[in-house]
């Protein structure tokens, strides 16, 4: 699956989108968090504090309980300051 | 006539005047139309934001935002654009314009939709200071609060 990181969470990771193919148990939004923590600094960095967190599977808003079975894109993002 | 919502996400800077013209253009069933539009301030110094986006999601984001303001009230058509990249203080950042029968529903659907785009579309924004560096702006609680009470 493609995975991308928005703003401060793509910047504490060092890429803004990669591909990845996390082991079968993990199967939530929030067990991939915990997952990606583990795969270096950067990313521990990044999702330190992982309930300020938010994620979207193809380009809708989840929760950390959202399955990432079937997702094409998942994305990972601090709260949203548009508007 | 059906409502119609334009949505676009977009770099460039947009005429509010010309997008409310728009939108009433060629019809008389309009009697109210509301538009809101967000600018950059120049708060402690800043000299400029930038807006990175999420494309793709931040336009689906808006559809459904906007589908939703249609659903719920009486509207002829609604216009959203949201800009991304480096924007200075004075200049457009979001314009919403909302087209009804009647104001209450062109008031009450604009400030949904900014209230929603404030907290839910996927917008970030970066403060650029004169000495260099800046940081992400920090999301409001408030921000929360004001989308949170549309769900009653």
């Amino acid at each position: 699956m493609k995975v991308k990181y928005f703003a401060w969470v793509r910047e504490r990771i060092g890429k803004a989108e990669e591909t990845l193919e996390p082991p079968a148990d993990v199967r939530t939004v929030g067990e991939l968090i915990a997952w990606l923590t583990d795969q270096g600094e950067g990313y521990a960095y990044a999702f330190e504090k992982p309930k300020v967190i938010r994620a979207a599977i193809d380009h809708t808003h989840v929760q950390a309980d959202a399955t990432i079975s079937g997702a094409r894109e998942i994305a990972f993002f601090p709260p949203m300051t548009g508007g | 006539m059906t409502a119609i919502a334009t949505i676009r996400v977009q770099e460039q800077d947009f005429d509010t005047a010309r997008e409310i013209a728009a939108l009433g253009h060629g019809r008389t069933d309009i009697g109210a139309v509301v538009s809101f539009s967000g600018l950059c301030r120049a708060d402690d110094g800043l000299t400029a934001l930038t807006l990175e986006h999420y494309p793709g999601m931040a336009e689906a984001e808006i559809r459904r935002h906007a589908d939703q303001a249609l659903a719920r009230w009486p509207l002829q058509g609604l216009t959203i654009i949201h800009r991304y990249g480096r924007i200075t203080p004075g200049e457009n950042i979001v314009l919403v314009v909302t087209a009804s029968s009647h104001r209450q529903a062109a008031f009450e659907a604009a400030e949904f939709l900014m209230d929603y785009l404030k907290t839910n579309a996927p917008f970030w924004k970066r403060e650029e200071k004169p000495e260099g560096g800046g940081d992400w702006v920090e999301a409001k609680s408030h921000d929360d609060e004001a989308s949170a009470r549309w769900k009653s």
